[in-house]
């Protein structure tokens, strides 16, 4: 445990020893704030809530947080500080875990400076706080969804870019399984049953139903398996592809 | 100690490291010499705990490499090849960051930093970015995180590689300053640095030992062990000498250099031929600029056995 929090605290030093990280901030709060304002209506629905930020977290998300995944281990692996890193007295998933926890802090930060939106809705209205404080979590819980394939994808290539696109594709795969269209491309032959598991498979689906305000066992539990089988796999491919 | 039993790596196509045995006893330094692509960094990984062996098994301190992975990293320190740095931390982050993951704390962790910092000559950059270094000092930098937990066994794999011969020569004062008490491996393409810091030699090539021996020892089986060279003030000379030098008996053959006005007179196997010629240059009135006698060639015996 004491190594995953050194490695915690290295990676998250390293994101803001450079500009990327101030700019990568700037990015998601400037979209953050075009989504909401501009295509969320957030005026004309004339609703003191959050609901038109929510929406758009899970689009935002699918391009910007492959974005902070692709160098976890792709740069490690190109610069060749994997065998610096592997060869000190720690173990894989200390490093596995540490650099996920990193990055998820780091877009934990990044999600919270939206915070003046929250202001606003209050000073507008008489918001559900609650249900707020649920869709924070789930859009942070998405975040670590997404982070951790972005961590896999990582892991399979010395390429931040093929790192980049493989994640938004695996990403934007899980997001899709629970978009009405594609749902009803299932419906129009598939049974109900199958329906519902690739339903149920999706981020989406799950993000959507805490983003209302339940925060159901069912869909903690989905985002600690995804989260956990998805970190396993990254250290997986790492033990068979650290060295090439 | 270090001790490897038929120790293999194998890839989908090809065999990098084959049953490769050996021990390295507290104040060996062991030079790991081969051509590129023989096996040494694929060995030196294995040991260090970066890659698993195919076969066999190999102990550092003790700790088996494979089931005993963090006590056996514990005991090494490891400078990979080209030695990889986080380059956007300062040196000082960097060797705090190090100092941490090997478990250093408080007063310990503060004078073993001090103590790297110094003996590396390190104060000047500490607070430079790790990019922005010479190579020299980047070296210097992944020469530090290697010991700053001050271990007993030290792997560096190619250490004075790409770095000038003032900067060579720093390293490999270093390396003697830290041989007495520890086990040192090191890899090199460099012979001369063989013959400079390494008590013990080992030749691999295609992933095989082909020779385990001194430096020394490797040195005699070059063919210009006891060999004697002369070089000549006046090259005209240069025919008759050779046919004399020819003519001794103890003489197996002698090879010229024109250029420099040189015989290289090689003797018979088990014969010393010196005082022969000594005697001769003498006798033929030959005017000596150098004359000398060779204890062999690392480059001659390295070329021979690993081709």
């Amino acid at each position: 445990m004491r190594n995953v929090g050194i490695i915690m605290r290295r990676e998250l030093a390293s994101y803001f020893a450079t500009p990327l990280a101030y700019i990568y901030i700037l990015i998601f709060l400037v979209l953050a704030n075009v989504f909401t304002f501009y295509f969320g209506g957030f005026y004309e629905a004339g609703q003191a809530d959050l609901g038109a930020f929510f929406r758009f977290v899970p689009f935002l998300f699918l391009f910007l947080i492959p974005a902070v995944a692709m160098k976890l281990w792709a740069e490690e692996r190109k610069s060749g500080s994997i065998e610096l890193l592997m060869t000190q007295p720690l173990t894989l998933w200390d490093a596995v875990l540490g650099k996920f926890l990193a990055a998820w802090i780091f877009t934990g930060i990044a999600l919270a400076l939206t915070f003046p939106l929250w202001i606003t809705v209050n000073y507008l209205g008489k918001p559900d706080n609650g249900a707020i404080v649920a869709a924070y979590l789930g859009s942070l819980l998405l975040a670590g969804g997404f982070l951790a394939i972005g961590s896999c994808t990582s892991a399979i290539t010395r390429n931040q870019v093929v790192a980049f696109i493989v994640g938004v594709v695996a990403c934007f795969a899980l997001v899709l399984a629970g978009f009405p269209p594609v749902l009803d491309v299932f419906r129009s032959w598939a049974p109900g049953a199958l329906v519902d598991a690739v339903a149920s498979l999706s981020l989406l689906t799950h993000f959507q139903s805490i983003q209302k305000g339940v925060i159901d066992l069912r869909d903690l539990l989905y985002f600690a398996m995804l989260i956990g089988l998805f970190l396993y796999a990254t250290a997986i491919t790492l033990e068979l592809r650290k060295a090439d | 100690m270090i001790k490897t039993e038929h120790l293999t790596k194998r890839y989908a196509d090809f065999t990098a490291v084959d049953d490769v045995s050996f021990e390295v006893k507290p104040g060996e330094v062991l030079g790991f010499l081969g051509p590129n692509g023989a096996g040494k960094t694929t060995t030196m990984r294995m040991l260090a705990g970066f890659i698993a062996p195919s076969a066999g098994r190999a102990s550092v301190g003790g700790f088996d490499v494979e089931s005993q992975p963090l006590q056996a990293k514990g005991v090494i320190g490891y400078l990979p090849e080209g030695a990889p740095l986080y380059g956007e931390m300062s040196v000082r982050g960097f060797l705090g960051f190090i100092a941490d993951l090997r478990g250093l704390t408080g007063e310990r962790r503060a004078t073993r930093l001090a103590h790297v910092i110094d003996h590396l000559q390190l104060h000047g950059v500490l607070e430079q970015t790790i990019d922005t270094l010479s190579k020299g000092f980047r070296r210097r930098v992944g020469l530090a995180q290697a010991i700053v937990h001050d271990p007993p066994v030290l792997i560096l794999d190619e250490p004075t590689d790409g770095l000038d011969p003032n900067q060579k020569q720093e390293v490999r004062r270093l390396i003697e300053d830290m041989a007495r008490d520890k086990i040192i491996v090191i890899s090199t393409h460099i012979l001369e640095e063989v013959e400079a810091v390494c008590t013990r030699a080992i030749i691999i090539a295609r992933g095989r030992i082909v020779a385990d021996d001194t430096p020394a020892a490797l040195a005699a089986r070059s063919r210009y062990h006891n060999a004697v060279s002369v070089q000549l003030v006046d090259a005209g000379q240069l025919q008759a000498a050779r046919a004399a030098l020819g003519a001794l008996g103890e003489v197996a053959s002698v090879e010229v250099s024109e250029r420099e006005a040189r015989l290289t007179a090689l003797p018979r196997a088990g014969h010393m031929i010196l005082p022969a010629i000594s005697e001769l240059a003498d006798r033929q009135g030959l005017k000596l600029k150098e004359l000398h006698l060779e204890s062999g060639r690392l480059d001659e015996v390295f070329r021979s056995i690993t081709a």
